[in-house]
């Protein structure tokens, strides 16, 4: 049966459409990227309006907008503007600091301390995103990144104070640790989808709880919980076993370029390597690659696992990096973001990559905005969400911005059948 | 573009064969006259009336019905009820119930004027391919249509039921129903077709009448004279290289598929393995790959038991394969051309180790490939899902078959391949052969075996019925394939 719809002739109507209609459906048609970029700018505009509407100040000269419009545009105004250039300045920096900075009032380190902020924030974030894409790409859905950072973090975190070894040593033992206790935990859901075919959605869920509440038991037991201290949380981990930062405001550890490193392996290993072609041929078409001798069964075991690895890595880098203790909520959220990190990537290693530092640098200016402008940091969980609502349902930015499908004519490509 | 331009005029009482290559735009053009698709230009006129149709039901309601290649019936609901389907008879007004009487009686009125035989009461899963046809021609004809299109009806039926299903078409067609016959089939267009319009590339390409030979109709299909004769010399039969001994299989539903096969495939012969579709020839071939699990029985590749390897190692052995469904089990359609053409050597020298994989080499691999059999595509990067199903195969066909083997397995290796692609994929299958390669060839296309084949093992319900010669007759092969033996029918075959 032939699937795909005639091919359209729109050729002849686009005479009398504008430069800027053809401009925007030129600018659509050409990449993803821009479809990412117009799916943030969206999510900025809705978050705008979210500002005004919980301004109550603001929204009162909206009461008399009739008479005096004037004045409640202008609230709005200034109360976005301000907003959004605190959320810049957060994340990338503020003029006035590098300003500071060259005249010798400032130090660097002030100046570069919200770049440091996005950097931190991010590292996590790749590990975890990558695991879910490398995953994906395979044919899984990974929602067990958490549960496997949060191992990470326990195993990283319990090497980092009990070995006492040497320095290096330490560290690269610490990390390590976190890789392979990321790398049992996601071993479990591969090795039970090979073998029973049990879904990997529902084992990784109920994995991620078995994870969490086994942390939050953990951190009070003796020999685990800090002596001096009567709540939830551990020994710190040894000096040691700590990645190197700059120290004072500038929080930035070598986790970040761990991260860019991991990447280009990620990416060499599902593009140049046997395994990598191995999984994409079982994601692709688990079938074929099974008729062509592949093991879908061990590709499965193995790819959760080094799934499981890349999101321990991420809770590794979290405790060592910037925790430096466990608590039951040193992971926070970087699984769960990580699933969005990879969507908004598009599942590719250095998408990715991109992905988690926009993350990353929302996080950090949402915290100058919530601290100057008094917007709720939850403002920027909604800004998160928002971009990858819209990535996720083109179809929705394509209304909005009244762009057509990008139409897939290759040439040469083939009716599927007459 | 499918459809260029096509003009097209069916008259009453005709049957108006369309015949084309497969990605030659019939079908796309019978789904714009059956309200599946829009045309973007053009009209369609129906008994002098410009019409158009937004969905099937328009086009029925103007008495245009079709029956499609993948029927549309649901398994578990009797016959009455799939033809009550989409036009179910209430009682008692719009929240009323279903009449199945009167349903089952439309059944039985409609099945006795057409002369075609249909039980109202059978489920439709119990029933075989033929007569599951002729279910939905029931139900097109039950809809008062004046048109019918059968879109590739014979791909799935005997011999026999072919026949038959001719009869049926010239009885409709003489109580003044049109039928527009879609195939690639040349043989049964000269058989039933009034008028024939040949379509290529989205194009009429001509017209013709039933007495143009069939290699004139194959040239104009093809755009070339093609050949439709295997050329081949007499096989010189070397020493048994596949054997296979009691074999029993079971299918996914855990239901007996192979009954007890006992084969043998010998270097520098095509064994051809005829019968219809879903007599245990599926299961045959991957139980040999390694790819199902045999419950009895052994097979023996050179004296050695494939029974304990794995897919990966029979093909290492020296097996090539070309899967049935080349869509589902042949191309990773995501993957390119180059990708797919090592898709099963894909760690092994010189295209890469267990570690890394070479990327050089595996494109001079494919740039070689592509060029030695005459894959169309773009460039060797290009993904193979937006090749035409010939090319796509060429890629399969390519990569099993630039190896050294000493079996090579081909099932249905032209399915829904253009007839200027089965001529290459014949001749390279014949060139294998020659190479002294033992050569297993499954086929529910009994001229594709017959033309290949050395012998011809014949499949019915699991078991091999018979190992006959090519050049027995076509009528005792079709009796064959439809279960019965040389005198009389077999008992216990029911």
């Amino acid at each position: 049966m032939t699937t795909e719809a005639p091919v359209k002739k729109d050729a002849e109507q686009k005479d009398e459409e504008s430069f800027l209609s053809v401009f925007t459906r030129n600018l659509w048609s050409s990449n993803t990227v821009t479809v990412t970029f117009l799916s943030i700018v969206l999510a900025f505009v809705i978050g705008a309006v979210l500002i005004v509407v919980s301004d109550s100040e603001v929204l009162a000269k909206f009461a008399y907008f009739t008479a005096r419009p004037a004045d409640a545009l202008t609230a709005s105004w200034t109360l976005i503007s301000t907003a959004y250039s605190d959320l810049l300045k957060g994340a990338f920096g503020d003029p006035e600091a590098f300003n500071a900075w060259f005249s010798g009032t400032g130090t660097w380190q002030d100046a570069l301390a919200p770049i440091s902020e996005t950097l931190t924030y991010a590292a996590p974030l790749v590990f975890t995103g990558l695991s879910v894409a490398l995953a994906f790409r395979g044919g899984l859905f990974n929602i067990g990144a958490q549960g496997q950072a949060v191992i990470g973090t326990i195993t990283a975190g319990v090497a980092g104070f009990a070995f006492g070894l040497p320095i290096v040593l330490n560290l690269v033992v610490a990390i390590l640790a976190g890789a392979i206790g990321g790398a049992l935990w996601g071993f479990i859901p591969g090795i039970l989808k090979a073998r029973t075919g049990a879904h990997e959605v529902i084992t990784t869920i109920m994995l991620n709880y078995t994870a969490a509440l086994f942390l939050s038991w953990l951190v009070l037991q003796k020999g685990v919980q800090d002596p001096n201290r009567t709540d939830a949380i551990s020994k710190a981990v040894a000096e040691s076993a700590k990645l190197p930062s700059f120290g004072g405001v500038l929080r930035v550890h070598l986790g970040i370029l761990l991260a860019v490193a991991v990447t280009a392996g990620v990416a060499w290993l599902l593009n140049r390597s046997s395994f990598g072609f191995e999984l994409r041929a079982v994601g692709a078409n688990q079938h074929a690659a099974k008729t062509a001798g592949i093991s879908v069964a061990k590709t499965y075991a193995v790819l959760m696992a080094v799934a499981g690895a890349l999101a321990g890595l991420g809770g590794a880098t979290q405790v060592l990096g910037t925790a430096y203790a466990l608590t039951p909520a040193v992971a926070g959220n970087i699984g769960f973001d990580g699933l969005l990190v990879a969507l908004l990537g598009r599942n590719k290693p250095w998408g990715t990559l991109w992905a988690a530092l926009l993350f990353g640098a929302l996080r950090a200016g949402g915290n100058r905005m919530q601290s100057y402008s008094g917007i709720s940091l939850e403002l920027v969980t909604v800004l998160q969400a928002l971009i990858v609502i819209f990535i996720a349902a083109p179809a929705l930015v394509k209304a909005i911005f009244r762009l057509r499908a990008t139409r897939l004519v290759r040439p040469g490509a083939s009716l599927a059948k007459g | 573009m499918a459809n260029d331009h096509i003009d097209i005029t069916v008259e009453p009482g005709e049957v108006h064969a369309l015949l084309g290559e497969n990605g030659a735009g019939k079908s796309t053009l019978m789904n714009q006259l059956y309200g599946l698709l829009q045309p973007d230009e053009g009209q369609i006129v129906v008994n002098d009336e410009p019409v158009v149709f937004r969905s099937p039901r328009d086009a029925i309601a103007a008495g245009i019905g079709m029956v499609h290649q993948h029927f549309m019936l649901v398994p578990v609901f009797t016959v009455a009820e799939n033809i009550a389907l989409g036009h179910e008879e209430i009682r008692g007004g719009p929240l009323g119930w279903l009449d199945r009487r009167r349903s089952r009686r439309d059944v039985i009125e409609t099945s006795e004027r057409y002369g075609l035989p249909v039980d109202p009461d059978a489920l439709v899963e119990d029933l075989p391919v033929g007569a599951q046809q002729r279910v939905e021609i029931v139900k097109a004809l039950t809809r008062d249509v004046d048109l019918l299109i059968l879109d590739e009806p014979t791909a799935v039926l005997t011999p026999q039921e072919t026949d038959e299903l001719l009869a049926v078409m010239r009885s409709l067609t003489a109580m003044g129903k049109s039928i527009v016959f879609i195939t690639h089939k040349l043989k049964e267009v000269k058989a039933i077709a009034d008028r024939i319009t040949v379509v290529r590339r989205g194009k009429i390409v001509g017209t013709a009448s039933p007495d143009t030979s069939e290699d004139e109709l194959a040239a104009l299909m093809v755009g070339r004279a093609v050949s439709l004769e295997v050329a081949k010399t007499p096989a010189e039969p070397g020493r048994s290289v596949l054997k296979l001994s009691g074999l029993v299989v079971d299918d996914d539903r855990g239901i007996r598929a192979v009954d007890g096969v006992d084969l043998e495939v010998r270097a520098g012969e095509v064994l051809g393995i005829a019968g219809v579709q879903g007599n245990g020839q599926t299961e045959l071939v991957e139980a040999v790959m390694g790819l199902r699990e045999v419950r009895a029985g052994s097979v023996e590749l050179d004296n050695e038991s494939l029974a304990n390897l794995n897919t990966k190692q029979i093909l290492r052995a020296g097996v090539g394969y070309v899967p049935e469904d080349r869509s589902h089990d042949g191309v990773v359609k995501e993957f390119s051309v180059a990708e797919n053409l090592i898709l099963d050597m894909y760690d092994r020298a010189p295209y890469g180790n267990a570690f890394a994989m070479n990327h050089g080499s595996i494109g001079s691999n494919a740039r070689e490939r592509v060029e030695q059999f005459d894959i169309r595509c773009q460039s060797p990067d290009t993904a193979v899902g937006t090749l035409s199903g010939g090319n796509q195969q060429k890629v399969v066909v390519a990569r099993e078959m630039s190896r050294p083997l000493r079996l090579l397995i081909a099932s249905q290796p032209t399915r829904g391949v253009d007839v200027g692609s089965i001529e290459f994929i014949h001749g390279r299958i014949v060139h294998e052969r020659d190479q002294g390669t033992a050569v297993m060839v499954v086929s529910s296309e009994l001229d594709e075996v017959v033309g290949l084949a050395d012998r011809i093992a014949v499949m019915y319900r699991g078991r091999v019925l018979a190992i006959v010669s090519p050049d027995t007759p076509r009528e005792e092969l079709g009796l064959l394939m439809a279960g019965i033996t040389g005198n009389a029918p077999e008992e216990g075959t029911k």
